[in-house]
């Protein structure tokens, strides 16, 4: 059962056994009554604390990440439980969620008196105030995360019936190790306004609250802030729920719980939380890319609390690209790649020198230029297993950027494809083509690691077939064409995505896109149209109620979305265009796009045979280089 | 340790400009081990372009090469610039595995790195026998160093103690990494090259296009190593 809960309205709960929700978060007046409950630490034990706890939670977290704008709704709790603040946050690292139930009933036991005396150690930015629960009326929000937290590890001690001692904290340990290559936004003030600012935090953690990922701050400065997301993740759990997403005024707060993995984005986008949900998953992706999703569920079935920064480390600039990525290329939003437009005869000729240069357990041969897709050549008994996903394809050209395969000239890494099989790796190799520019790149993906020199040997002829037919200087020309091209007058841009149809079955999901010009060249209006596309996307795609058909006047454009069982097409045209007017251009731009597509897409993508034991590379095949990489990881722990 | 060894560069280019007859050309695997952070990748891009640039993490390894000329026979040093990174290090044994000279790399600045090279010694020496790889320790970012953790002397200690060689170097300001390359190359001749098929020879296939000097034989093999 899903529970989608609205702080600005009511708690929508599925099967409406605490009914109480709706009281706390409907108005001030019940926040007050509720929130003095929470508050009282003696107060006799009722089914529904978990519940009241729960809702204190949501404007805890509310309040810590963005406390301003929500202030008259949800937080007036939160002042009022304030005074009862500040638990290191190492304790609530470690405790915190270690068991699947959370320690619902236990939270009311927890001794005011106590905790104050727990502030005097505090670690956190604030200093503890040594005000009790009275009538405490400051907005001390950063702590307020802790509160929850506090309470939570508090009573899961108490519940084992262990005392809060010893001050060990893994957590700073491990912040001491992190090495040099922080990026500046690592070493963000988290209390800072401008860090609440941020228009998308990305974070994820472990099941047991542990940080691993933080898109701004450290994750050890974020550990309380993180603990409370698990809290709201368990206490939801415990009623066999899920907790998907928080609505306020301002912010979409969205989870997504992966395995062992909790991945949570707090956005003030606007977009849909499918789409949020989609962008989550992409970081889970990026991380099973790097890792494999068996080896991350052994590792914490091996170990709960287990530090996955420490396989993570040196990674976060993978991650955060990736988000940037997510943020400015619209690929990831229409699950699709964009090709590179290049006239058929040229595609075709690069396909056949990948096709030509193969060696055993080579399974993709894939050529990029500025970021966008040339061709792509596949084994032949892989494609009849599966076909590549667009998602994949978008992890591996975020690798390819943040590879330092422009300097080093080749490079030979395990990588694993998520959706193509998520528990294998394959063996990568990088290199680009055109050094010292670096803007063609050769991918070869290969089921055999110790295929490094037979693969380098395939670029070697590749490099030397593109030489004999200049393709070079033929690729350079290419590029991304203008809308004017298109003819239709009052037409600014277009995102255009065919779906599969006979012909093309299995084939990669694809779409086409002009450059973004005039009045779109700032990143500023770059951003605000990709926003609008977002939005009709998130209209066509709505669950509740989806359309085929939308045009939409916004303030300085007019765009129309049409969605059909061929295609799916997102257009922007000067704000006067009429509805009747919009859908003649789109005629028109259909038959443009019609005759152009041999140069637009790659059409039919072609194969060879490589796979002497093609189970070797299907995708169900236990190939034997899982165990021996995989296992490795176990030894570390 | 760390002596200077008479430069043969010079003497080395004109053998190449003047050259008719054949000459040996014998393949070397450099593999470059230590934490992440430490100056790998940019002492990897020192012996290949004599370069410095601020890099990203390596992902998972990179493959660079580098010629050296000696005054007997020609070295091409194929160097594998290992990721430091801890979730690479499950596939590590992939790059290192008959390596005729593995260089332990540590930053003098952290102290955790000199630790963290000598489990990469502990690691290679349940792999090799004795003999079949030169090992280097190499402290690192000797530009920092007001900022040292780990004295000159330490390095030089552990290295005697594990019969390594032994030297400091600054990728940085390129200080003593040329000198790291020729006494690697002078070294490995000596110990391996002069072994029974110690070292492989370099073959470009005839399909070459003799414009590229990175190309590779397919058929031979890389990791001979010893007799």
């Amino acid at each position: 059962m899903k529970v989608s809960v609205d702080i600005r309205h009511s708690v929508q709960h599925g099967d409406g056994t605490k009914p109480d929700w709706d009281g706390i978060m409907e108005t001030a007046n019940h926040q007050e009554g509720e929130a003095a409950a929470v508050k009282i630490g003696d107060s006799p034990l009722e089914s529904n604390q978990p519940a009241d706890s729960l809702a204190a939670s949501f404007s805890l977290l509310e309040n810590h990440m963005f406390p301003d704008p929500v202030e008259s709704n949800g937080s007036a709790a939160v002042s009022r439980i304030e005074p009862v603040n500040s638990q290191p946050p190492d304790v609530s690292a470690e405790h915190l969620g270690l068991d699947e139930k959370p320690p619902s009933d236990q939270v009311m036991k927890l001794d005011p008196e106590k905790t104050k005396t727990e502030c005097q150690n505090d670690v956190s930015m604030q200093p503890a105030d040594g005000t009790t629960e009275d009538d405490a009326t400051d907005n001390d929000q950063s702590d307020s995360g802790e509160f929850v937290v506090t309470m939570l590890a508090k009573a899961k001690l108490e519940e084992q019936g262990i005392g809060v001692k010893g001050r060990s904290s893994p957590l700073l340990e491990a912040g001491t190790q992190e090495s040099s290559s922080f990026t500046s936004h690592r070493d963000e003030d988290v209390t800072a306004d401008s860090w609440r600012q941020h228009r998308k935090h990305v974070f994820v953690l472990s099941e047991a609250g542990k940080p691993i990922y933080s898109r701004y701050g450290s994750e050890e400065a974020l550990s309380s802030t993180m603990g409370v997301m698990m809290a709201l993740v368990s206490f939801v759990q415990s009623g066999d729920n899920i907790i998907r997403s928080v609505y306020s005024d301002e912010h979409t707060v969205v989870f997504l719980q992966k395995g062992p993995l909790v991945l949570v984005c707090v956005s003030s986008s606007r977009q849909s939380e499918q789409q949020l949900q989609g962008e989550l998953l992409y970081v889970y992706y990026q991380i099973i890319s790097m890792l494999t999703q068996a080896s991350i569920s052994r590792i914490f079935e091996h170990k709960k609390n287990y530090d996955l920064r420490r396989l993570l480390a040196g990674s976060e600039k993978i991650l955060d690209g990736l988000l940037n990525l997510v943020d400015s290329d619209p690929s990831f939003l229409l699950s699709a790649v964009h090709c590179l437009p290049l006239a058929s005869s040229l595609r075709d000729s690069l396909s056949q020198i990948l096709q030509k240069a193969i060696t055993p357990n080579l399974v993709f041969s894939i050529l990029i230029a500025k970021n966008q897709l040339l061709t792509i050549v596949q084994e032949k008994t892989v494609i009849e297993d599966s076909r590549l996903e667009p998602a994949d394809v978008h992890l591996l050209l975020n690798l390819i950027g943040a590879s330092s395969a422009f300097q080093a000239g080749e490079i030979w890494t395990p990588i694993c494809l998520p959706l193509f099989n998520p528990d294998c790796y394959f063996y990568a190799y990088i290199s680009y083509l055109d050094p010292p520019e670096c803007t063609v790149c050769l991918l070869l993906l290969s089921t055999d690691k110790e295929a490094f020199y037979s693969v380098a040997e395939c670029k070697r002829k590749i490099e030397e077939a593109m030489m004999a037919q200049n393709s070079l200087s033929l690729i350079a020309k290419a590029g991304t064409y203008s809308v004017s091209q298109v003819g239709v007058s009052d037409l600014r841009h277009f995102m255009y995505k065919p779906f599969d149809v006979p012909d093309n079955y299995r084939q990669l999901t694809q779409f086409t896109s002009p450059e973004m010009e005039a009045p779109y060249s700032s990143e500023e209006e770059k951003m605000r149209l990709l926003d609008l596309y977002r939005y009709m996307h998130g209209r066509i795609h709505s669950t509740s109620r989806p359309l085929k058909l939308i045009y939409h006047v916004a303030e300085r454009e007019t765009l129309l979305a049409w969605v059909t069982s061929k295609f799916e097409l997102y257009t922007c045209f000067s704000p006067l265009v009429t509805k009747a007017c919009a859908i003649t251009a789109i005629t028109k731009l259909l038959r443009w796009i019609k005759k152009e597509e041999d140069r637009l897409f790659i059409r039919y993508p072609p194969k060879y045979s490589t796979t002497p034991n093609p189970s070797k590379s299907s995708r169900g095949g236990k190939s034997d280089q899982q165990d021996s990489t995989d296992n490795g990881f176990l030894s570390l722990l | 340790m760390g002596e200077s060894l008479p430069r043969v560069h010079g003497g080395a280019q004109q053998h190449s400009d003047t050259l008719r007859r054949p000459v040996h050309t014998l393949r070397v695997k450099m593999v470059l081990l230590g934490s992440s952070g430490v100056g790998k990748s940019s002492l990897a891009l020192r012996f290949s372009k004599d370069e410095f640039r601020s890099t990203s993490p390596t992902v998972g390894c990179a493959y660079l090469t580098q010629v050296v000329h000696l005054s007997n026979a020609t070295l091409r040093f194929e160097i594998w610039d290992t990721a430091g990174q801890e979730k690479y290090h499950s596939v590590t044994p992939l790059y290192y595995r008959g390596a005729h000279v593995a260089l332990l790399v540590y930053d003098i600045t952290q102290r955790e790195t000199f630790v963290r090279a000598q489990v990469w010694l502990k690691e290679l020496e349940k792999q090799y026998i004795p003999g079949s790889t030169v090992i280097w320790l190499v402290g690192n970012k000797g530009d920092l160093a007001h900022d040292r953790q780990v004295p000159l002397e330490e390095g030089e200690s552990l290295a005697s103690n594990k019969g390594l060689y032994f030297i400091e170097t600054s990728a940085l300001s390129g200080e003593q990494v040329n000198e790291l390359l020729q006494s690697v190359a002078h070294r490995v001749f000596e110990c391996i090259g002069a072994q029974q098929g110690g070292l492989t020879e370099w073959q470009e296939t005839p399909t070459v296009d003799l414009r590229h000097k990175d190309s590779f034989n397919l058929f031979a093999s890389c990791c001979k190593v010893g007799p």
